[in-house]
């Protein structure tokens, strides 16, 4: 299919078709006040011009490609091997639009097929759609799905404060106006906090895993309580780190959903990211999104359609799983090409890295006078630093010194904790860099005011 | 034109259900006009036991190959018992919409509902006026 504009020979023969004999005619029918305003708009630039625009505001970024990065909480600079551009790049994925028409989508739906096939063997789960935007979105769609699965009757979603600060808040502003009450994460509240609030009008309790601190609870007997109670256990993971821990599925979760950007997806300055969802078989007409399917042609041959429509607002318009029928095609085939180049073996490795990497910087920052990491709990690739000044100027010393973008603010989300830094250390940060960045970190007014280059 | 069966004994509604009263209960479903329109059934989301029905409000839905349909209670009552039968056979609305395809069986709160229902004949008028 071609993708070319109209030349004035096209837009004459198309007047000339159905009998109007100009563009301006074409229009009449709008009233002449409102017919081609005046646009106060500059004059068009050349494509040299605009590339000289776009370059200069892009070169404004600090990016991971020429700093030394730490900073986590929710996007993480991962490994993405070439081989993913070299596929995502190729116009006939790049612009393909959503697979309506299966005979024309074959290539676009065998990805989401194979992406979704990975997704549900990461997360030992039965069934996972096509994606939604955002691992935020996915937990908004999840509460979502247990409030149709309940019909109603169950109304209170426990939501973990350790799940990130920005999840929680979409899921809220998603079901503001109807009868979900989202309770347990405005204190600190442990698991066995959350079991205790579970009751019979709990339709969901949710859990992070790793948690935004980067640690890994204690899930035993979670499942059990939650289930025991009659309500579905979700779970918000990292994907990089079910390369080396348990599978959601393992662990009794009935939904598993997440962010998808460290698979194979750039950090970008926020977007576009992938959220993905995975769920048992038997809630699979509750999914919002969509959902490609394996079938055979009329000669008998494999093929891929998206199934399941008469879940969606096309056909079910109000009575629709969710207002939100798109997903993130692009990406998922990002995350398809990711898994298959890194295969399990990859991932694990790249799971690996990261972890130990993790623990020789905490190891190694813990020792510093001043700071102290918080070991109370098992982590996978990020760690609470307190540290002995705010979390702020640290950054900004760090960058201007040391060009060291550095971790994350926990004081803006937790009250409670002011001068505590989230730090991410994966498999792309190097020895040196994590060394520099303690040396940065032991001692920062014997540098602060110095001239220093690096 | 398809000739739809009507049976007499039954009462029906404009939104093509069917409900067939004994004494103080009732058994309700879908017409072989509905089930004829929606084609194959691919699944059925049935109420719980317990339920309570209010006349006129949507009670279950349906999805066929080719759409998603709401179903409206024709009476107000109580769900006594539910065809589950149809969760792992849902095509049985389409093969023996007025048998084995039943959808729910109430109590009837209500037994005056079912006195502006249509009888057999004016609903077959309605379905020949949409055909």
């Amino acid at each position: 299919m071609t993708y070319i504009p109209h030349t004035d020979a096209d837009r004459e023969a198309m007047l000339a078709a159905i009998g109007v004999s100009s563009m301006d005619e074409l229009f009449d029918r709008v009233p002449e006040s409102l017919r081609f305003p005046k646009l106060d708009l500059p004059d068009g630039l050349s494509e040299l011009e605009v590339s000289a625009e776009m370059r200069g505001l892009a070169a404004a970024n600090a990016h991971a490609g020429d700093y030394a990065i730490f900073l986590g909480a929710g996007a993480y600079n991962h490994f993405v091997p070439s081989v993913v551009n070299h596929i995502l790049l190729r116009g006939e994925f790049y612009t393909a639009y959503t697979p309506y028409q299966p005979e024309l989508s074959q290539g676009t739906l065998q990805a989401i097929f194979e992406y979704q096939s990975m997704m549900c063997a990461l997360t030992g789960m039965e069934v996972a759609n096509a994606s939604h935007y955002d691992g935020a979105t996915s937990l908004a769609e999840a509460a979502t799905l247990a409030r149709a699965h309940f019909r109603g009757k169950r109304t209170k979603i426990i939501l973990s404060p350790g799940i990130h600060p920005q999840y929680r808040a979409v899921a809220r502003t998603y079901h503001q106006g109807n009868e979900l009450k989202f309770v347990g994460d405005k204190g600190s509240a442990t698991i066995p906090d959350l079991i205790d609030m579970l009751d019979e009008d709990t339709a969901m309790l949710v859990v992070a895993y790793p948690n935004f601190f980067g640690q890994i609870d204690d899930f035993s007997g979670l499942a059990q309580a939650v289930h025991d109670a009659g309500a579905l256990l979700c779970m918000v993971v990292d994907p990089i780190a079910l390369g080396l821990f348990k599978s959601p599925g393992e662990l009794g979760a009935d939904i598993v959903v997440g962010e998808g950007q460290p698979l194979g997806i750039p950090l970008s300055f926020g977007g576009p990211y992938l959220g993905f969802f995975a769920t048992r078989k038997k809630y699979v007409r509750q999914i919002a999104g969509r959902i490609v399917g394996e079938t055979v042609d009329k000669h008998g041959r494999r093929a891929y359609v998206m199934t399941l429509r008469p879940r969606e607002q096309d056909i079910r318009r109000e009575k629709a799983t969710s207002n939100i029928c798109t997903n993130q095609g692009l990406m998922a085939l990002a995350a398809c090409v990711y898994m298959s180049a890194m295969g399990k073996h990859g991932l694990r490795r790249a799971a690996e890295l990261s972890y130990h990497k993790a623990h020789y910087a905490a190891e190694q920052i813990d020792a510093l006078e001043g700071y102290s990491v918080d070991r109370s709990k098992p982590f996978f690739k990020e760690f609470v630093v307190t540290c002995p000044r705010p979390v702020a100027e640290l950054n900004e010393y760090l960058f201007d010194h040391w060009g060291i973008i550095g971790g994350y603010d926990l004081g803006q989300d937790y009250p409670d904790r002011a001068n505590q830094m989230l730090i991410a250390v994966t498999e792309m940060n190097t020895k040196e860099e994590i060394d520099t960045l303690v040396e940065a970190l032991r001692d920062p007014d014997a540098h602060i005011g110095h001239e220093h280059t690096h | 034109m398809a000739e739809w069966k009507t049976p007499e004994d039954l009462k029906y509604t404009e939104n093509d259900e069917w409900i067939r009263v004994s004494g103080n209960t009732a058994r309700i479903g879908l017409t072989d006009y509905a089930q004829d329109n929606l084609s194959d059934l691919v699944f059925v989301e049935l109420p719980d036991v317990g339920d309570t029905l209010t006349k006129g409000e949507v009670f279950a839905s349906v999805e066929s190959v080719k759409a998603a349909s709401d179903v409206y209670a024709p009476a107000s009552g109580k769900v006594i018992a539910v065809n589950t039968a149809l969760d792992n056979a849902p095509e049985t609305i389409n093969s023996d919409p007025y048998g084995e395809g039943w959808i729910v069986e109430i109590e009837l709160s209500n037994p005056a509902d079912i006195n502006d229902l249509l009888d057999a004949a004016a609903y077959a008028k309605h379905c020949a006026s949409r055909a």
